[in-house]
């Protein structure tokens, strides 16, 4: 059902109204770095509580996307609309706060706290202003370590980032964006370098937080991943979007063969 | 205030003569700030150090101050791959620049001025050349030959910087190790190594900066904290590594200063120099030819 | 330990101090630690932005000064002909307002800027200050202005008691703001913008906000600290109350001392500042600032952390226990927001 509003709409987003369902509504997004285009009239919606895959080519405009949408880079041209509400002006934790949340490709630790105090931050300046309710520190203390647990990482609850490999610490950041309690989660290449098993338990979090009614966005290379999680696909190339729709469908298109699936 | 029209032209050429004089002094920060992303802001002590090197050879030695600069650069150059070396060793490595890489810096400014002070006392000293003294009458115009012979000179320094970043393969190394330090090292340069080259020619300048210093006004030790103001201001307006740019907007500054300190007062110079720098970072931090 | 009782067990310290000096009988102790003292001040204000937050300030000097010369500009506006003596503890307000505004003023215009051009800008603040002061001549401009300080005030006897005992309670209270910021989440939001401002948002951090915060809270302090200054030292002159010493030591002390808490600001402080006034009575004073500048650049290097790091890998201690200690704390309930 979702799934088929999507494709009909895809071309015409800018012009009709954001249905009720639709959580995330991307309309016309440009980005320039200077001369360079990284991103050109990009459109997309998504949905609440579907998952979305975003693919393409390494420098394809995907992170500047998710920078645009997040606030942590402003977009020219186009708009952002957030659960109906324009996002154009809003500042990063503003955007955050409203519900939207995403762990950044290279990971961006808080290196000088541990790695609960690192979980604890979303939870102290993000759901804490939301709920209205005190926390006491020990609910908060406990949510910080089941956090963790849930990314493997709970035994090095008190560790600083430093004493983390690369793979512990892309966990962290997907803990991290989970803390916040988002309504939609961008997952910018969390699996990079992960075993089989680990990307086989990150994917098993995400739908369950899926489940939980969080919408993802799930930005990946690991096309058996992305292939099994998500419900659409969208594919990027050199800053256009070149597909939309369910992913048997978008693997089809002679476009995105040619283009991309040269991997 | 007596406004004539022989004061205004006069107050904007010197400040066009004076302002050639700041491109020289900020062509050091322009290398090591603009390019490379150091914030010395110990370079107007390094200026001020050369400064005290012309004045002890001119006035012991009798040398000419500009020759004695640039004798003395090969020695500001050595000094400043030291600086850089430390610098990168405790902190650039570790990631540490922002807070104690400026601490660093300003530790090095400190520890210079008051050496200098216990060296030299605080007494101004002055250089004896040929040149200082007599001035040129063109016209309305008097340009003293004490500003425009180290215009002169700054022009060319400028002019020899701009050659050598553009057409040498160091030079267009140095240009390239701010943005890509991935494709240096593919290429089998080291971009520490660069960085080094670039920063010891970076204080090399200072030297020379500090002999035209000395040539146009006398100097005291503390004279080299009014610079920190005036080089970042030229820096950043000038579009944070752009020689051309650095000498535009040190004309500019130059003028506006010129203007100010004749038609309002010396007193008011320093806020000049301060007040653009605000001002260009509150409005455009991208300079005027920015990147 | 809670908050109140850090406070409480801070101001016995203090009365013993006190007590101490009364009985040590010679006053030069209470002008020589009134020094000491406002650098307790600076240095941990200077630390709440700086060691705190990572934006380094080098305009320390200019905040202290506008408290020192708001108070001068009220002693010329009602004291002096009017005979009424505005009461210290006001004064210090009126400093620390003025200074805690400027802070916000030059926050909002220069936070958005990288650290590197804040620091600078901050320079930049400092010296169109020191410029607008010398030029304002109801002040004194750079003639200088004289404050004719009460010889005796009761029940402390000589009026330099009477400053000490001033400077020694904003010492304490200076502490103890920073202790209470470490210990908030006030704290935890600092230490993001210090780590990566751009994830800190994206957790959801209001960056601008806080680092406004900040560095209204280390203005109005070092303002604060300002406000006494014209009645301790008589004649006041923008040259040498804007000067680079002030600037410098706010820095250094807390580098040398460590940054990453209100101890060392207080131990860089006491004893950076102890060496200086016993090094001016015995050296010159130009040789103390060389010593400064070459304690700064060393411990830059050899001592990140600073003494208190030292004294951390001294005891062995690993990294965690330090670290993990704000967690420790945190555990005492009705302590988090």
């Amino acid at each position: 059902m979702i799934q088929g509003a999507m494709t009909e709409g895809a071309m015409t987003e800018g012009a009709r109204a954001v249905a009720p369902d639709e959580l995330l509504v991307v309309a016309n997004l440009g980005k320039r770095f200077g001369g360079f285009v990284a991103l050109e009239n990009i459109s997309l919606s998504v949905a609440a509580g579907d998952r979305l895959g975003l693919i393409g080519p390494n420098g394809s405009g995907k992170s500047t996307l998710v920078n645009c949408i997040c606030g942590t880079l402003r977009n020219e041209f186009g708009s952002v609309r957030f659960g109906g509400q324009k996002l154009d002006g809003l500042d990063a934790h503003q955007r955050t706060h409203l519900g939207l949340a995403r762990s950044f490709q290279l990971p961006r630790p808080f290196v000088s706290l541990t790695l609960a105090d690192n979980i604890r931050i979303p939870l102290l300046y993000t759901v804490a202003l939301r709920r209205g309710q005190h926390h006491t520190p020990r609910e908060v203390e406990e949510r910080c370590v089941d956090l963790l647990h849930g990314v493997g990482l709970g035994d090095k609850a008190r560790r600083l980032p430093r004493d983390l490999t690369q793979v512990e610490m892309r966990k962290l950041e997907l803990a991290r964006a989970m803390a916040s309690e988002p309504k939609l989660l961008i997952a910018d290449e969390a699996m990079a370098g992960l075993t089989h098993s680990e990307i086989e338990d990150i994917l098993a979090l995400l739908v369950r937080l899926n489940e939980q009614g969080v919408t993802i966005i799930l930005i990946e290379h690991i096309m058996s991943a992305v292939m099994s999680f998500s419900r659409r696909l969208v594919v990027l190339v050199s800053g256009r979007k070149i597909a939309d729709g369910p992913p048997a469908d978008v693997m089809r298109d002679p476009e995105v063969e040619r283009a991309y699936l040269g991997q | 205030m007596i406004f004539s029209f022989d004061l205004l032209i006069n107050a904007i050429v010197s400040g066009i003569l004076i302002g050639g004089f700041y491109a020289a002094v900020t062509s050091g920060v322009s290398l090591s700030f603009g390019i490379l992303d150091i914030v010395n802001i110990a370079h107007p002590a390094f200026i001020i150090l050369g400064s005290y090197v012309a004045y002890a050879a001119n006035s012991s030695l009798g040398i000419d101050p500009i020759i004695a600069a640039i004798v003395m650069m090969p020695a500001f150059y050595v000094l400043g791959a030291g600086v850089y070396q430390v610098y990168y060793a405790s902190f650039e490595k570790r990631g540490q620049e922002s807070l104690r890489g400026l601490a660093f810096f300003f530790g090095l400014l400190f520890i210079t001025e008051v050496s200098l002070v216990l060296y030299f006392g605080v007494d101004y000293r002055y250089v004896d050349a040929p040149y200082i003294g007599p001035s040129w009458h063109f016209g309305i115009l008097d340009i003293p030959m004490r500003i425009l012979v180290p215009f002169l000179v700054s022009m060319l320094l400028m002019a020899a910087l701009q050659i050598f970043l553009t057409r040498t393969f160091i030079g267009r190394a140095i240009m390239a190790v701010a943005q890509d330090q991935l494709a240096l090292r593919l290429m089998a340069v080291d971009p520490i190594k660069i960085k080094r080259i670039a920063f010891g020619i970076s204080i090399a300048t200072a030297s020379l900066a500090g002999a035209f210093l000395i040539i146009i006004q006398p100097v005291e030790p503390s004279v080299g904290r009014e610079y920190i103001g005036r080089v970042f201001a030229i820096c950043v307006l000038g579009g944070m590594g752009s020689l051309p740019g650095t000498v535009i907007a040190a004309m500019l500054l130059g003028v506006v200063e010129s203007l100010t300190s004749t038609f309002y007062g010396p007193s008011w110079a320093p806020a000049v120099s301060f007040g653009f720098l605000l001002l260009t970072l509150a409005v455009r931090p991208a300079g005027l030819l920015g990147r | 330990m809670r908050t109140p009782i850090f406070l409480l067990v801070w101001l016995a310290i203090g009365a013993a101090v006190f007590g101490v000096s009364l009985a040590i009988g010679n006053d030069y102790i209470f002008f020589a630690g009134y020094v000491v003292l406002q650098y307790v001040v600076l240095s941990t204000a200077w630390n709440i932005l700086g060691g705190y937050c990572g934006y380094v300030n080098f305009g320390s000097a200019a905040f202290f000064a506008l408290g020192a010369y708001s108070t001068v500009a009220i002693y010329k506006l009602i004291t002096e002909n009017d005979f009424y003596r505005m009461p210290m503890p006001v004064l210090m307000l009126i400093g620390g307002l003025v200074s805690g505004l400027v802070g916000l003023g030059m926050g909002y215009l220069t936070l958005r800027l990288r650290g590197a051009f804040f620091a600078i800008a901050t320079l930049a603040l400092a010296v169109v200050l020191q410029t607008l002061i010398v030029n304002w001549d109801f002040v004194g401009g750079s003639r200088g202005a004289y404050i004719i300080r009460p010889e005796q005030i009761w029940p402390f006897g000589n009026y330099i008691r009477y400053l000490f005992l001033i400077m020694l309670l904003l010492a304490i209270g200076a502490i103890t703001v920073a202790r209470l910021i470490e210990h908030s989440r006030l704290g935890y939001g600092f230490a993001t913008i210090r780590d990566d401002e751009l994830a800190a948002e994206a957790s959801g951090v209001p960056t601008l906000r806080l680092k406004l915060v900040a560095t209204t809270i280390s203005g109005a302090l070092m303002g604060m600290a300002g406000a006494p200054f014209p009645y301790y030292i008589g004649y006041l002159q923008p040259s040498s109350t804007f000067g680079l010493d002030y600037a410098v030591n706010s820095i250094a002390m807390p580098l040398i001392g460590g940054t990453t808490s209100w101890v060392g600001p207080l131990i860089g402080a006491l004893l950076l500042g102890s060496l200086q006034q016993i090094a001016t009575v015995t050296i010159s004073s130009a040789v103390n600032l060389l010593i400064v500048g070459f304690l700064l650049v060393t411990f830059v290097i050899i001592a990140p952390n600073g003494i208190v790091g030292l004294i951390h890998t001294y005891l062995q201690r690993k990294p965690e226990d330090f670290v993990g200690r704000r967690h420790v704390e945190a555990d005492v309930p009705g302590q988090v927001p």
